[in-house]
């Protein structure tokens, strides 16, 4: 056991956990961010995809002590974030979730996508995607929520 | 307009009082015995009510789902939600409204017909004067029964019914701040995993002592109840990795193992209990007619044997359930559909009243059938029992979701059709072969719901074995969707519920239906090639249902089958049950040097009676297809003597946004015609769409699924 400190959110959020544990279980247990969902453990489905510094990052397999120190951004703040905010806008108006379970993680990778490239085609949308998964079928609507996020935000 | 549909929701639950609420604060609390499983159902609901009761959808309040609260609409299964619930909502606030406006006439002191209503204010035409619902009816109950009889709105009127509407919850989830089961905290919780045997069929012989010991030191709770084992804590992470130490520390008898070998081969060897099907889908305690030779006029016979394999639900989110068992009553919170069902068999299952047990739907990750959601009920409540007055939140790994769900069967489907000379179809036979559908753990004389129930077969004293018998209702099961909708003369329907079958198996998504549309709708394009006429003149030559023909001739003029491109073009249609609701499905494809399929373009038609929520409703058809995509080209269960082999994304692999088309969904519009169920009408069509389009593209006819490069390299070299 030992006291981590993680920047989440803004926030220096002070965590006393075995710092083998991974982010996920801290954010989700600890810090009770519920948001990123746990959907494998294996880095193979998305849901659990939160923001490290900017990136798209699987956190269910990562140990909560190797990213002590860097910006962990979950999608309860995306909020505040300019491209977060119209990218969760989008997907609301497209009706681009069925039962929402992998949309967290779905609504990182968009705004991780479109904060590296503010105009992407579909093409890099399916690959700002690959890491993703999504069971209800909702991944028309979601490649349509990128897009109308991107124009909202006058780049598309 | 007086609703003319019986409904066997309302004739269970008739008060008006266990459907409709208002509160004081003017807010309006619907309550139902349907659940969200990802389907959007509540959304639905929730318009038909505001549409009824003249206020706007915010001003309705969804009642979450509990034994004992919410009406027993039995499972939220088979695409019947709108058609029952949905009917039963829309009765039960016209009859509130109506009940409100007879309060108001005599509290104004007019003629009841002199009323308007506009967002829950009742105003009087004559005198200007007002009162609200809430004033009227706040915090009371209504204390009449729902007439049947009521007058609903005339869909010429309706302002919310029909709409696009963004889904209720979704604002939620995009912000991270929707809670499924997975995010239940409260005081004191333990987390639970369970610790499964390799397979099926090993069990408990010994556990390492020192190991459980040193586990117990770190606070660990353990939990074994014959060859049930589980683990709790406070801390997630530890629990996990407790449950790996103890797996480690266990010795089993692996007996024989699963059965390996062509499970195809297996379909029509093994012993099996064979129904003929008549009457609409409807299979016969009688024997089995034989084959017959082709009629004398036939011109052509084929015949034709289809495969689809084992399916995964492979919801996203691995299965949950939460339990407290505390002053001899149970609390479980669960996203099983059927939540009635699976109170009485967890009581059975204890042999505890059914009436100490009561259990609240919480949403988890989209369900399309019969998963994990009631077996991870009951493991919660095995380890709650074992540690009373402890919340616990139980847990699966995603092996566990995909290694020990029920799967849907494997089905065969073997055909043979006549066509005369002038390409009529003149003899039609058609069998299926596969495992029960349904293994859903339901209670009462004879049904077993303990036994159903996973953990059931490894604790101390198990239940017999349950051994389903054929299901003998309409379209139910393995004969779902076995009887055509198309007017053939003579037909010949079989199902055969094969036996010793290697997997467990269970509801997912269409049931039978999928395996039997992919083959009629395959085998009517064979018909077509061999009579020489176009795919779509040749079905319609066949459908009298004016309905299907628009749904069909909706795709027809969208895509191009006699288009020349490199492109391949495949249509296929079908009315779920043959009283849901119509889906006609046509796709572009592309077949790529690697043997790998391409979707382009997808065109949809849905016919689902009068529209609620058009968008969800164009969800069902848009995103059933994707997933009926997926299991065409890419999914199958694997297993060897050790255990199942496909226990995760990389070893079941699924379709993801790389190969996904441009979908246009075209809904037909039914004003005032009943609502048609639509959560399952568009996978049997989709399957036999592809399929029909690969032959277009390539010649090559697949009818085994998965259509892998491998399938289509095996079949080119066949050809």
């Amino acid at each position: 056991m030992e006291t981590l400190t993680l920047t989440v959110n803004g926030e220096a959020r002070h965590i006393d956990c075995d710092p083998a544990t991974p982010l996920l279980y801290v954010l989700r247990n600890d810090l009770d961010l519920t948001g990123a969902k746990l959907g494998c453990g294996l880095e193979q489905c998305g849901a659990c995809a939160v923001l490290i510094d900017g990136e798209a990052t699987l956190c269910c397999n990562r140990p909560a002590g190797e990213v002590a120190g860097r910006e962990i951004v979950t999608v309860e703040a995306l909020e505040k974030d300019e491209a977060g905010a119209a990218v969760q806008r989008a997907f609301v108006a497209e009706g681009a979730a069925q039962c929402g379970y992998c949309t967290s993680g779905l609504v990182v990778a968009a705004t991780s996508l479109l904060k590296r490239n503010a105009a992407p085609d579909r093409d890099a949308i399916v690959a700002g995607l690959k890491d993703h998964l999504c069971r209800c079928g909702s991944h028309a609507r979601v490649i349509a929520a990128i897009r109308r996020a991107a124009k909202e935000l006058g780049n598309g | 307009m007086a609703s003319a549909f019986s409904s066997p929701s309302l004739a269970r639950h008739p008060g008006l009082d266990e459907w409709v609420a208002v509160g004081s604060d003017g807010r309006i609390a619907i309550r139902t015995g349907k659940v969200d499983i990802g389907q959007r159902i509540s959304t639905a609901l929730a318009m038909v009510a505001a549409e009824e009761l003249d206020v706007p959808l915010d001003r309705i309040d969804m009642v979450r789902t509990a034994t004992g609260d919410a009406p027993d609409e039995g499972i939220t299964s088979g695409s019947n939600s709108m058609m029952e619930s949905g009917h039963a909502v829309r009765l039960a606030a016209a009859t509130a409204r109506r009940h409100m406006l007879t309060l108001a006439a005599e509290h104004l002191g007019v003629d009841a017909g002199t009323l308007e209503v506009e967002d829950g204010q009742i105003r009087s035409r004559d005198t200007n004067r007002s009162v609200t619902y809430e004033e009227l009816q706040g915090d009371r109950p209504f204390g009449v029964d729902v007439d049947p009889a009521v007058d609903v709105k005339d869909p010429e009127t309706h302002r919310i019914v029909g709409e696009k509407v963004a889904p209720l919850g979704l604002a939620e989830i995009v912000t991270g701040g929707y809670r499924f089961l997975h995010d239940l905290k409260v005081p004191g919780m333990l987390h639970a995993r369970v610790v499964r045997p390799p397979h099926y069929h090993a069990r408990l012989t010994g556990l390492d002592e020192p190991a459980v010991r040193r586990l117990r030191e770190s606070g660990i709770d353990i939990v074994r109840d014959g060859s049930f084992l589980a683990v709790a804590g406070p801390d997630e992470y530890a629990v996990l990795r407790a449950a790996d130490r103890l797996f480690a520390a266990c010795e089993w008898d692996v007996g024989e193992g699963l059965t390996e070998g062509d499970v195809f081969d297996r379909l029509t060897a093994n012993t099996r209990e064979s129904r003929p099907v008549e009457n609409d889908g409807v299979p016969q305690d009688k024997p089995v007619p034989p084959l017959a030779d082709p009629p004398d006029d036939a011109a052509v016979t084929l015949e034709a044997r289809y495969d689809k394999p084992y399916h995964a639900h492979a919801s996203m989110g691995p299965s949950a359930g939460f339990a407290l068992w505390q002053d001899g009553r149970l609390e479980i919170k669960s996203h099983s559909q059927g939540i009635y069902f699976l109170r009485d068999a967890v009581a059975e299952a204890f042999g505890i009243d059914a009436e100490t047990v009561r259990i609240e739907h919480v949403p988890g990750a989209g369900c399309y059938g019969h998963n994990g959601a009631d077996d991870a009920a009951f493991d919660a409540a095995i380890v709650a029992r074992a540690l009373p007055g402890k919340p616990v939140l139980l847990k699966w790994t995603r092996e566990e979701e995909h290694a020990w769900a029920p799967y849907a069967t494997a089905t065969s489907m073997l055909l043979r059709a006549s066509l005369d000379a002038g390409g009529t179809v003149i003899d039609w036979s058609h069998e299926t072969y596969g495992d029960t559908f349904n293994m859903r753990p339901r209670s009462g004389p004879g049904m077993a719901g303990a036994a159903r129930l996973l953990s059931s077969r490894f604790r101390a004293n198990p239940p017999p074995e349950f051994v389903p018998k054929p299901a003998m209702v309409r379209h139910m099961g393995l004969h779902r969707n076995l009887d055509p909708l198309y007017a053939f003369s003579a037909k010949r329907l079989v199902k055969n519920l094969v036996r010793d079958l290697p997997l467990r198996t269970s509801a997912l998504r269409t049931l039978g239906a999928f395996g039997n549309v992919f083959a009629i709708e395959s085998f009517m394009d064979e018909l077509a090639v061999a009579a020489g006429i176009d795919p779509v003149t040749f079905r319609l030559n066949h459908l009298e249902d004016a309905r299907g023909r628009e749904a069909l001739e909706a795709v027809a003029a969208r895509i191009d089958l006699s288009a020349d491109d490199g492109i391949g073009r495949g249509i296929a249609f079908a009315q779920y049950k043959n009283l849901k609701a119509y889906a006609a499905v046509g796709v572009e494809l592309e077949v790529t040097d690697a043997a790998e399929i391409r979707l382009k373009r997808a065109v949809l038609a849905g016919d689902a009676g009068e529209i609620v929520d058009r968008d969800g409703l164009a969800a069902q058809y848009d995103g059933g297809f994707l997933q009926a995509a997926s299991w065409t080209i890419r999914e199958q269960v694997t297993w060897d003597r050790d255990g199942i082999t496909s226990r995760d994304w990389e070893t079941y692999p699924i379709l993801g946004f790389d190969n996904v088309p441009e979908i246009e969904t075209v809904l037909i519009e039914r004003p005032g015609v009943p609502f048609l169920g639509a959560g399952e009408a568009v996978s049997g069509p989709t399957g036999a769409a592809i399929a029909n389009a690969i032959f277009n593209a390539t010649g090559l006819r697949l009818r085994r699924m998965p259509f892998t490069p491998d399938a289509i390299r095996a079949a080119a070299l066949d050809a």
